[in-house]
């Protein structure tokens, strides 16, 4: 503990570590010498060709992949052309760049997923040197041809590929060369002898670094930072100039002393870094040069590889792997020698505190006095979350959550954190995962994508503790990691299908979120169609099943899933493609099982296709329904002779349907339209598409009684509605000789108050007069008040002895009838008596 | 409100917030395709639309120009056409004629189109037949409610009720279900749902999938209880003729979306106004649940109190006017406008329905629902026919008979039909047909028939299945059952006792004392009991499909939010039942939410299962 600052290295006013994370797992005979290596940053995995460029075609070179600690993950004979260039995609994907420009894709487990090229002409040119970037629109690849001409793909999920322009007196490849991500544009800068170039879309510009004079040399090695912001370039003088990499600023320029250009040289910064540095890396010597021009230099016995990260360099050696970073402001802080940080303080009066002496409360006082014991806590929280080794995390948390006592309104949240992401981080760190992430990686890669890692890694238990352990939402935490356990399982080829759909069933369960058709889904991607079978009938939501039944041409239970599910568009979803797929007899055979379909496919055919309706219905025998399907065609009709025959149509399924009501009224219909197109082409009356009702108004009202008489006699049209008509008819032409002829006719069925009324609505009291007298007695008085006789009203009234009949007329009588009202209030009592 | 409330009643909760989700909504759509743009809107949006977003909110979002969808070519000269319509097949082909035209004189323009509330595959699969799928893009405005009122809210699908039960078209469904899962999840969660009907069942069952397969989160409730209730559990309601204020300014003048248009007779100009109709207009808001017959009497006094506000300047100094003139006078005037409409409107309505008819057509509907003089009935409804007083009218006193007599005498049923069809039309004949397929207006079964045809399917199948069997035919033969359920649950109330309608006893009142509303009384009993125990008589009567689930925010059966009952109604529901829900609330201390599918009554009704061409 004594020692934590045994491995720093003073470098300006800040510190270097180099601390080890792994003794490397893997067991390499030769090295890392002769191989093609590329390591993902962010802890990602290692692959490795050996002699790629041995050509013999008896020894084919092996590819090999491994984690980051060197287990190994995959190892397989490269079979395909010779690989000019390694490089790991954002989502841990292997691109294997070859000399004919095509680009080989394998998932983290090598497994072959797809390739694409860099275009038609590099077959011919060949590729000579290539590179793999990250920019935020995700993963690209940059290639220098035999041509000298530069070939981009920004994005190798969206693939557009951009051929730069040319550089002017550029043959073979330049001396060196870096992809730039500026202003959102994908730029190459390169070197080509004396001179410095900046490629863009369109044009190809000479630059100069600012303040590197001529003398300095040509430039030999470049070097970009993690985040595109700075570069570093190495002259063939051995100058190291750095700046930012728009290039119009210089932060340094360094005599390194050394006149072969490095094999290796990436920046090593970190976050808010005090003092960025490059790293160099020669035979057998890594210089870390600080941007204070003050430089470190370890020796190496290795061949090693440089990986840059966010906050850091890793170097792989054949044995194993270290960190080199900038010691972190708060642990220089606390573990400085003889520092005076609250930090410090608390950790130094918490081992007194162990120690059972007094000193801790001499320290815990000295801080307190100048009220920094809450910085102390943070320090120490913040401390703890950058070192690697689980003892040093130990003792700073302690040392916390000892000053924490001290403290009353501190909140725990940043300590509880940081414990939990702690433990997550050294669960992921251990030697058989193999995901060295710093604190500041972490952050940076977030939670989610952490476990998605796990998962893609196929670390299922660890993904599933971790999301317990953390309380992620099962939404986003335990149930995404089953999913993809599941979908992972159905492909198990060892394991029979009732093994594997029981296997799934017991650990997925009913967890929210996972569904199972979506396991099924991968199963039948495998071309396992029973287990996805099988799997399916554990969907609890059977609206999910339809579009994998569909796929596997299980339609039938597709069309009864759907039904169930209740959701319409799923149904009629089905019955389109049944509609396709069947002929039509089966088709119909189907829906007729499906009360729901059917339905839903007879609205759409009422709009869309009619005949089809009638095809339906006759399949059915449904005469019913065919005959109301006749009737509204008939309706659409024009012509007289068509509608006619629709109309005989539906007469015939409606006797068929045992329906003869209807088919009386039908052929009832057919009489009346030929009577209105007799007499419409005799009379020109207008009467076709009139109902008989109508017919009969507009031949009373055309004088044309007798057809009137004939049509209610044909039909048989009551006597009631009849002389109702008429009665209306006439007064409404004010034929009043006609109507009293009419109401002698004979007795009128509908009472004379009818009449009465009627003459009153056409304000004729005269005539209406004429009926009073013929009205029965019980509506007498109704009559008299009618046509406003109160007279007669209260006569009648009297004469009745009707209580209610007097009530009534003595509330239509008014004031000055006075008369009448003694007559009516005298009559009352005579009736009460009885 | 006329009467007094019961002090602790809860206090309803916010819907404005639906209309600020669904404006939001609104505009994020119309800004995804940027630049000037014409819009056409389905004509039964237009006054939804009208409530959530104005013609300036519209033009703000680059909407340059609004036209009605009317089903022909179109003469915008914009480049860019976003058509909001409802998922209708017939609006969607149009839009295909419409974009194939400007193929056709190769012109070239951007079509969008939004689904509300949602897009049908069927849709798609038109635009997808007429060959334009690719050049037109699609989305869905999830537009599902709109709050009428403080307590009404409404889908404003009225295409729900024919879809639905008479063409057996379930697509409407899931719709319901992600209204209540909309609801559910801003103010619920509900502690217990209750429902009666296949398709309230359908809509439940959607609603829980929804919310299984979202998030939950936890959150104070805002609404305790759901009832989902279908409309076909309760034809008799809106098939009687209203006489609540409300009910009756639908049944003439019709409401549209909480909006009424008063002609000249009204307004006593040369005018028509159009009105909003809810709790914001004080007068209207006291009268709205009254019995016609109070009306007259509160605006009076109404008239009486507004005179002496006026009167109050009288003898009032200076300052006394200023002040009067700045606070009060406002108020008053505007009081002042709206009472003088509704005393025209009331006057009118007396017009219409103090008249001698009037009064002999509520007498038959009262003696239908008491089962009484059933025959005089009857010659009234031929009469009614001979006169040709009303077409619907006349269906709908039919359909009336037809379900409170379990069916027709097979005499009348063929003789009325007869009479009806001579005097409008043969066409009626599909208008018979749908009425048949719902149970409005059947013949009674003659027993034989179906017996016959149970024992011959009987003898094909084994007894389990014929169990099964018999079972289907009952539900086949659509009994209603109307007089068991009427005693069952009291429904009529004894018509020898006087009833005052000034202090309404029950929700009988609504319908001046003869009938309470069988969908009300469902809502209350199930409510008192606590599910459906005890009333597995009724139950069986209405055909089954009830339930009763306890949900899972059930926390605090003692808070406020535990009064608060929404009320759903799949197909429709009238004012009158809203006006008796109302009273019901008022007695037994809870709020009711009414979510209805749209605002029908006994024309909308009957008019929506017309068959025939007019």
């Amino acid at each position: 503990m004594s020692f934590i600052t045994a491995n720093w290295n003073p470098l300006g006013e800040a510190f270097y570590r180099k601390s080890e994370l792994y003794e490397m797992s893997w067991n390499l005979k030769d090295g890392l010498r002769d191989c093609l290596v590329s390591a993902a940053p962010y802890g990602g995995p290692i692959a490795l060709l050996r002699e790629p460029h041995r050509r013999s075609p008896s020894s084919r070179p092996q590819l090999e992949i491994y984690s980051a600690s060197g287990v190994s993950i995959a190892s397989f004979p490269w079979k395909s052309g010779p690989v000019v260039h390694l490089g790991w995609t954002v989502n841990d994907e292997l691109l294997c760049v070859q000399e004919d420009g095509s680009v080989l894709i394998y998932d983290l487990f090598g497994s072959f997923k797809r390739h694409f090229s860099m275009g038609q002409e590099v077959v011919q040119s060949q590729v000579l040197e290539a590179k793999v970037f990250h920019s935020p629109y995700g993963t690209g690849v940059a290639i220098v041809t035999g041509s000298s001409r530069f070939i981009l793909a920004t994005n190798i999920d969206d693939l557009k590929l951009r051929r730069l322009p040319e550089v002017p007196g550029l043959q073979g490849k330049p001396s060196c060369w870096v992809v730039l991500n500026q202003d959102r544009q994908t730029k190459v800068l390169l070197s080509n002898g004396p001179e410095l170039y900046i490629l863009d879309n369109t044009s190809c510009t000479v630059v100069c670094p600012p303040g590197l004079g001529p003398q300095a040399g040509s430039i030999v090695h470049m070097s970009v930072s993690f985040s595109y912001k700075y570069l570093a370039l190495f002259t063939d003088c051995g100058h190291l100039w750095t700046g930012p990499s728009h290039l119009q600023d210089k932060m340094s320029e360094v005599d390194t002393k050394k006149s072969t250009p490095p094999k290796e040289m990436v920046w090593c910064r970190r976050p808010k870094s005090q003092q960025p540095s490059v790293v160099l890396m020669w035979e057998r010597l890594l210089m870390v040069v600080g941007v204070c021009q003050d430089t470190i230099q370890f020796p190496i016995e290795d061949q090693c590889v440089l990986v840059g990260e966010l906050d850091g360099v890793r170097i792989i050696s054949s044995t194993n792997q270290e960190l080199l970073q900038e010691v972190p402001l708060v642990c220089q802080d606390i573990f400085k020698i003889a520092s005076m940080a609250p930090g410090a303080l608390l950790l130094e009066a918490h081992r007194e505190y162990e120690k059972s002496s007094q000193k801790a409360d001499e320290y815990l006082r000295e801080i307190k006095e100048q009220s920094m014991l809450g910085e102390a806590v943070r320090q120490c929280v913040d401390a703890a979350g950058h070192e690697y080794d689980t003892n040093t995390q130990k003792s700073l948390m302690r040392a916390a959550s000892f000053g924490k006592c001290f403290l009353t309104d501190f909140s725990p949240d940043p300590f509880v954190s940081t414990c939990r992401e702690l433990r997550v981080l050294n669960a992921v760190r251990e030697i058989s995962v193999g995901l060295p992430l710093t604190h500041t990686q972490f952050k940076q890669l977030t939670l989610q994508v952490l476990i998605d890692r796990l998962v893609y890694r196929q670390f299922y238990p660890l993904a599933i503790e971790m999301c317990r352990y953390l309380k992620i939402p099962d939404y986003q935490g335990v149930s995404r990691v089953l999913k993809h356990w599941a979908s992972c399982k159905v492909q198990q080829k060892d394991l029979s299908d009732e093994a594997i759909a029981r296997a799934v069933c017991v650990k997925v369960g009913d967890s929210p979120g996972v569904s199972y058709s979506h396991i099924a889904a991968k199963a039948y991607e495998c071309g396992r169609t029973e287990l996805a079978i099988k799997l399916l009938d554990f969907e609890a939501r059977s609206g999910e099943q339809v579009p994998l039944l569909l796929k596997m041409k299980r339609s039938q239970l597709a069309l009864s899933k759907a039904v169930e599910s209740g959701d319409t568009d799923l149904v009629y979803t089905v019955v389109t493609y049944l509609k396709n797929e069947m002929n039509r007899g089966d088709f119909f055979m189907t829906l007729r099982n499906q009360p729901v379909a059917l339905s839903l496919y007879r609205q759409f055919c009422k709009l869309q296709e009619t005949e089809t309706l009638k095809d339906l219905y006759n399949q059915d025998d449904d005469h019913q329904e065919l005959a109301n399907y006749y009737v509204t065609a008939s309706y659409r009709e024009k012509r007289l002779e068509n509608r006619l025959s629709l109309l005989q149509s539906a007469v015939d399924e409606y006797n068929k349907a045992k329906n003869e009501f209807s088919a009386k009224a039908t052929e009832e219909e057919m009489r009346l339209l030929r009577f209105q197109r007799k007499l419409d082409d005799e009379k020109g009356a207008g009467l076709l598409e009139l109902s008989l009702q109508a017919t009969m108004e507009a031949l009373l009202a055309l004088g044309l009684h007798k057809q009137a008489e004939q049509l209610y006699k044909d039909f048989r049209v009551p006597d009631k509605r009849y002389w109702w008509l008429k009665l209306k008819s006439l007064a409404e032409k004010e034929e009043w000789e006609e109507l009293e002829k009419f109401s002698k006719s004979k007795k009128s069925p509908i009472g004379y108050l009818a009449f009465v009324e009627v003459c009153m609505k056409s304000n004729n009291k005269y005539e209406a007069k004429k009926y009073v007298s013929k009205v029965t007695p019980e509506q007498r008085v109704k009559a008299h008040l009618a046509v406003s006789d109160l007279e007669g009203a209260v006569d009648a009234a009297i004469e009745r002895k009707n209580e209610s009949e007097m009530g009534a007329v003595l509330s239509r009588c008014s004031a000055s009838d006075r008369l009448l009202i003694d007559r009516l209030n005298r009559a009352r009592p005579s009736t009460a008596k009885k | 409100m006329a009467h007094s409330s019961r002090r602790d009643c809860p206090e309803l909760p916010d819907f404005s917030l639906l209309k600020r989700l669904a404006r939001d909504q609104l505009i994020y759509l119309l800004e995804q395709l940027p630049g000037k743009k014409d819009l056409f809107i389905e004509a039964d949006l237009m006054s939804p639309l009208d409530r959530i977003a104005n013609v300036s909110i519209l033009k703000q979002h680059e909407v340059d120009k609004l036209y009605k969808v009317e089903y022909k070519p179109v003469v915008s000269t914009s480049d860019q056409l976003c058509f909001l319509i409802r998922p209708r097949i017939q609006t969607v082909k149009w839009i295909c004629d419409v974009a194939n035209a400007d193929k056709a004189v190769g012109r070239f323009r951007r079509y969008k189109i939004i689904f509300t509330p949602q897009k049908f595959f069927a849709c798609e699969a038109v635009l997808e037949e007429q060959g334009i799928f690719g050049e037109v893009t699609t989305d869905e405005w999830s537009f599902y409610l709109l709050p009428l009122d403080e307590d009404v809210i409404s889908l404003e699908l009225p295409e729900f009720f024919r879809d639905n039960f008479l063409a057996g078209d379930q697509r409407w469904v899931r719709t319901a279900g992600s209204a209540l899962h909309l609801l559910h999840s801003l103010y619920g969660p509900f502690s217990k749902v209750y429902g009666i009907g296949r398709c309230s069942k359908m809509a439940y069952e959607s609603w829980r999938e929804q919310v299984e397969q979202g998030e939950q989160r936890a959150r104070q409730a805002e609404i305790g209880k759901v009832f989902l209730i279908d409309r076909d559990v309760d034809f008799v309601t809106p098939l009687c003729s209203q006489v609540v204020y409300e009910g009756l300014v639908d049944d003439i003048f019709r409401i549209k979306c909480g909006c009424v248009e008063f002609g000249p007779d009204v307004t006593s100009s040369d005018k028509s106004l159009k009105v909003m109709l809810n709790s914001q207009d004080k007068v209207f808001n006291e009268i709205r649940n009254e019995h016609f017959s109070n009306v007259f009497g509160f605006l009076s006094q109404k008239a009486r109190n507004l005179q002496s506000a006026y009167d109050k300047r009288r003898g009032m100094d200076i300052k006394q006017m200023k002040s009067f003139v700045s606070e009060e006078l406002k108020g008053l005037k505007q009081e002042h406008r709206l009472l003088s409409l509704h005393i025209g409107a009331s006057e009118s309505i007396m017009k219409k329905k103090t008249k001698q008819d009037f009064q002999e057509l509520l007498k038959t509907e009262h003696s239908l629902l008491e089962g009484f003089e059933i025959r005089e009935s009857i010659s009234f409804l031929e009469e009614h026919i001979s006169r040709q007083v009303s077409m619907m009218e006349s269906l709908r006193l039919l359909c009336l008979l037809s379900i409170t007599e379990n069916g027709l005498l097979p005499k009348d049923y063929r003789s009325l039909k007869a009479q009806y069809l001579q005097s409008y039309g043969a066409d009626h004949l599909l208008t018979f047909a749908n009425l048949k397929q719902l149970g409005l207006l059947v013949e009674q079964p003659t027993g034989e028939t179906l017996t016959v045809m149970e024992s011959k399917v009987g003898k094909l199948v084994n007894d389990k299945t014929a169990g099964k069997l018999s079972d289907a035919f009952s539900s086949l033969a659509k009994k209603s059952n109307f007089r068991a359920l009427s005693r069952k649950l009291n429904l009529v109330p004894k018509s020898d006792e006087e009833y005052d309608l000034r202090v309404p006893r029950d929700m009988a009142y609504i319908f001046s004392g003869a009938y309470v509303p069988l969908s009300c009384k469902l809502v209350e009993q199930v409510l008192e009991r606590d599910g459906w125990t005890g009333l597995e008589e009724v139950t069986r009567l209405l055909n089954g499909h009830e339930f009763a689930v306890t949900g899972s925010g059930g926390a605090d059966s003692k808070s406020d939010a535990q009064r608060i009952i929404l009320v759903m109604f799949l197909g429709g529901c009238t004012f009158s039942e809203i006006s008796a829900l109302r009273f019901l609330g008022r007695e037994r201390g809870y709020k009711f939410i009414v979510v209805t599918t749209a605002i029908t009554n006994s024309s909308r009704l009957i008019e929506s299962l017309l068959g025939n061409r007019a």
